[in-house]
């Protein structure tokens, strides 16, 4: 028995009627939303959800957000709340998913993903941090020690805790000797460093793990189950980035328009027809998107998420070196070069500089443009995989 | 604005089992192959059955007029099969005149006739050119004196098998359609041999030809611009189904294909091209049913959508068609494999209705991203 639309309409109502968002202490109010299961309604009752319909969550925040209530700030927490919450739920146990979810859900702890390393970036599997086992850890729990060096982490500033993927095994072949760990980021022998990019400022850091100690109980999955653990996160993560279905003119093409608008006396036939091109390419890539979102509220997931990820990547960079070029010589200025570590990086805010900078990473985080396009002709045209040496050997005799 | 539905219904599902089934047992390409150099390069038997039998002539014809009041979300599903198996039947010109007609069916000889097109026991065409772009002006080339029309039109699609023939004419009232007998004296029509070996198009000379007129002035104008703007968004259709075929061939292709003691597929160079043509076909499949749900819907939007489409479409289904030959190798050269006849479908019907950039035009104008 499900909850469905209006039944949750109703739980909504009681809810608020009960708890007054403009008289409560903010986090007190998400807490108890948390716990009336209004925070993520498809997952279990207990858990911050009621075991709803995915599909029913819009409808829900639309109600808390008409009633002025406070938001979980979801940009500030988006490993957390993207990758981190789901693969607890689906990896973790019990008691891993009442200690984990609820500060997650409410931004009182913030997560971060130790998952990419200088040697590892899209051969991820051949990763090469350490986590050693060692019986007699506090009192009668075995413990893991864990060495290595992580890097392209996002919010590892303000994280409480991280994902991480560590070798167990070097024995094994490299995807069955990983294990995946929940990381206690204030522990010792963690440290963080911001990673400056060439735009300036620093989104991500480095991660130095020496010799830091995790506790048997933060394990998510089984020894050596590390890899499929991993992925289920990375699934999230291609959904997360190629999902979403902007307004037509609501991506980065939306600004070039603008200045198009803006300037008639910079326009160019050459430049014109540019601009129709990437203004066509951009609303393929938007419906492209919205016909995704279509089929999965449909239940039926279609593969088009890498495809879009490909387009919008290959749109952000096109329509920004665009906008370079047609404003001429306020192009060539950059509006800020300060370093500094950014909450949350919003394109529209910046120069366009900065746009043209950041969008080169676009084809690069969250899997290559050509990993994608692998993933594409193996699994869904069913194309054969390449050719691989390393997949069956040990991973200590890898080449590195 | 309302939110596209861009997925396919259960009912156009079904459609498409139908007509795909037809068309595997009676339209695979090597009879297309061996009919075009025929006396009779159209199969229009298979064009009754298809009209008739599935009834796909009369899906934008309303119940009232003895149609099956479906839209063009269906018939583009069908659009989608007629690309894929490149058939060589009078589709294009069948969208154009139903669209027309079905404008004008107020006027008596045009009730009396559409049961006749709507079988598919009578064919008709409209005559203007395959290339006219739907937002230009109304064409001037014919004169109408009382009922005399006297001019010429050149490629005419389908125009060696129409029955009727709806000719767009300038009278003593301004822009007029009027409907044609192709039989009558005054009619004269000559053949060009086409690029594209399935769809043949013509030039229509008029000397003081006898038509009755159908519409006049405004209305003329309008229900003309309007059936090429459904014409071309349904093009858009059959472009995505052609170029789904051109893919799916091709991967087939590179599985069983061996060199180098690997199959080709496995090779980067191939597999990424072959990733890269499937995501155009996703996103030509996105802007298509958008188009054909716009169309349905008839909303203010109807033009961009279209634009939109085939700007998209109709280079995408080039570079499918293209990719196919490319990826075959020397195979895709030789007369006796299909991949001429793909191409040259995908290459005419991209010159058809306008090329993308006359379409970008058009959305500049629409979007408001005025020319320097």
């Amino acid at each position: 028995m499900t909850v469905d639309a209006d039944e949750l309409r109703g739980i909504v109502r009681g809810f608020l009627a009960a708890n007054d968002p403009r008289g409560m202490d903010r986090l007190d109010f998400l807490r108890a939303r948390f716990d009336a299961g209004l925070a993520w309604v498809h997952f279990p009752a207990g858990l911050g959800g009621l075991g709803a319909a995915r599909e029913l969550q819009p409808l829900v925040d639309a109600a808390f957000a008409e009633a002025g209530a406070p938001d979980n700030r979801p940009h500030l927490n988006s490993i957390g709340l993207g990758m981190a919450a789901p693969t607890i739920l689906r990896f973790g146990n019990d008691e891993q998913r009442r200690r984990y979810l609820r500060p997650l859900w409410t931004g009182e702890e913030i997560w971060c993903q130790l998952f990419s390393e200088p040697g590892a970036g899209s051969d991820l599997a051949s990763l090469a941090t350490r986590a050693v086992r060692d019986e007699a850890g506090v009192g009668s729990e075995a413990e893991w020690v864990v060495d290595g060096q992580k890097v392209w982490t996002s919010l590892a500033h303000r994280a409480r805790w991280a994902i991480l993927v560590a070798r167990s095994d070097p024995d094994q072949p490299k995807h069955q000797g990983l294990t995946y760990f929940i990381c206690d980021m204030t522990a010792p022998g963690v440290e963080v460093r911001p990673l400056r990019q060439i735009t300036g400022e620093a989104e991500f850091n480095e991660v130095f793990l020496t010799g830091v100690r995790i506790p048997d109980s933060q394990r998510l999955g089984e020894i050596g189950q590390g890899w499929q653990v991993a992925l289920g996160t990375l699934m999230n993560e291609r959904v997360a980035i190629g999902g979403r279905a902007p307004a037509r003119e609501g991506g980065l093409i939306g600004i070039a328009a603008e200045a198009w608008r803006e300037h008639p006396e910079k326009r160019t036939h050459g430049l014109h027809n540019r601009l129709l091109r990437l203004w066509v390419d951009a609303e393929a890539t938007r419906l492209t998107s919205l016909r995704l979102r279509q089929q999965l509220a449909a239940g039926d997931p279609g593969p088009e998420g890498s495809a879009v990820k490909i387009a919008f990547a290959e749109l952000n960079q096109a329509i920004t070196g665009f906008e370079l070029e047609f404003l001429g010589e306020p192009g060539l200025a950059y509006d800020d070069w300060t370093f500094h570590q950014p909450e949350f990086t919003d394109f529209a805010k910046r120069g366009p500089g900065f746009r043209y900078l950041r969008a080169k990473g676009n084809s690069i985080e969250g899997g290559t443009t050509e990993i994608l396009r692998n993933i594409i002709a193996e699994r869904v045209l069913g194309l054969p995989p390449e050719s691989r040496t390393d997949k069956d050997r040990p991973w200590k005799e890898l080449p590195r | 604005m309302s939110a596209p539905d861009l997925l396919y219904s259960e009912v156009e599902e079904d459609l498409r089992a139908n007509v795909r089934r037809l068309l595997r047992d009676r339209c695979d390409w090597t009879a297309v192959l061996a009919r075009c150099e025929t006396d009779e390069p159209y199969d229009l038997a298979l064009w009754r059955t298809l009209a008739g039998e599935l009834g796909l002539a009369s899906l934008l014809v309303s119940e009232e007029l003895g149609g099956a009041g479906a839209s063009t979300r269906e018939l583009s599903v069908v659009a989608e099969e007629i690309g894929r198996s490149v058939a060589p039947v009078p589709f294009l010109s069948n969208l154009l005149t139903t669209a027309t007609l079905v404008a004008c069916a107020d006027e008596p000889r045009v009730r009396e006739l559409l049961p006749q097109f709507i079988d598919g026991s009578r064919l008709g065409t409209v005559a203007v050119g395959l290339t006219t772009v739907p937002y230009s002006a109304f064409p001037q080339s014919v004169k109408a004196e009382g009922t005399a029309l006297s001019g010429s039109v050149s490629a005419v699609v389908d125009l060696e098998v129409a029955d009727y023939v709806v000719v767009p004419a300038v009278d003593a009232d301004g822009a007029a359609l009027y409907l044609v007998d192709a039989s009558v004296s005054g009619v004269s029509r000559s053949a060009t041999t086409p690029l594209d070996l399935t769809r043949r198009f013509g030039t229509i000379t008029l000397d003081r030809a006898v038509g009755e007129r159908i519409a006049s002035g405004a209305d003329a104008e309008r229900i003309l611009r309007q059936a090429l703007v459904t014409t071309a968004g349904l093009l858009a259709a059959e472009q995505v189904g052609l170029a789904q075929k051109c893919l799916d061939v091709t991967v087939e292709y590179a599985k069983t294909r061996y060199q180098f003691g690997r199959q080709i597929g496995s090779f980067q160079a191939i597999k990424h091209r072959l990733a890269d043509l499937w995501a155009g076909v996703s996103s030509a499949r996105a802007v298509a049913r958008n188009a054909a749900d716009t169309l349905a819907r008839g909303d203010d939007e109807t033009e961009l959508a279209v634009a939109i489409a085939q700007a998209y479409c109709s280079d995408l289904v080039v570079l499918a068609a293209e990719e196919h030959l490319q990826l075959h190798g020397g195979i895709g050269m030789t007369w006796e494999h299909p991949a001429h006849l793909y191409l040259g479908r995908a290459k005419s019907s991209q010159l058809a209705f306008g090329i993308a950039d006359h379409h970008r035009q058009r959305i500049g104008e629409l979007a408001d991203l005025p020319m320097p």
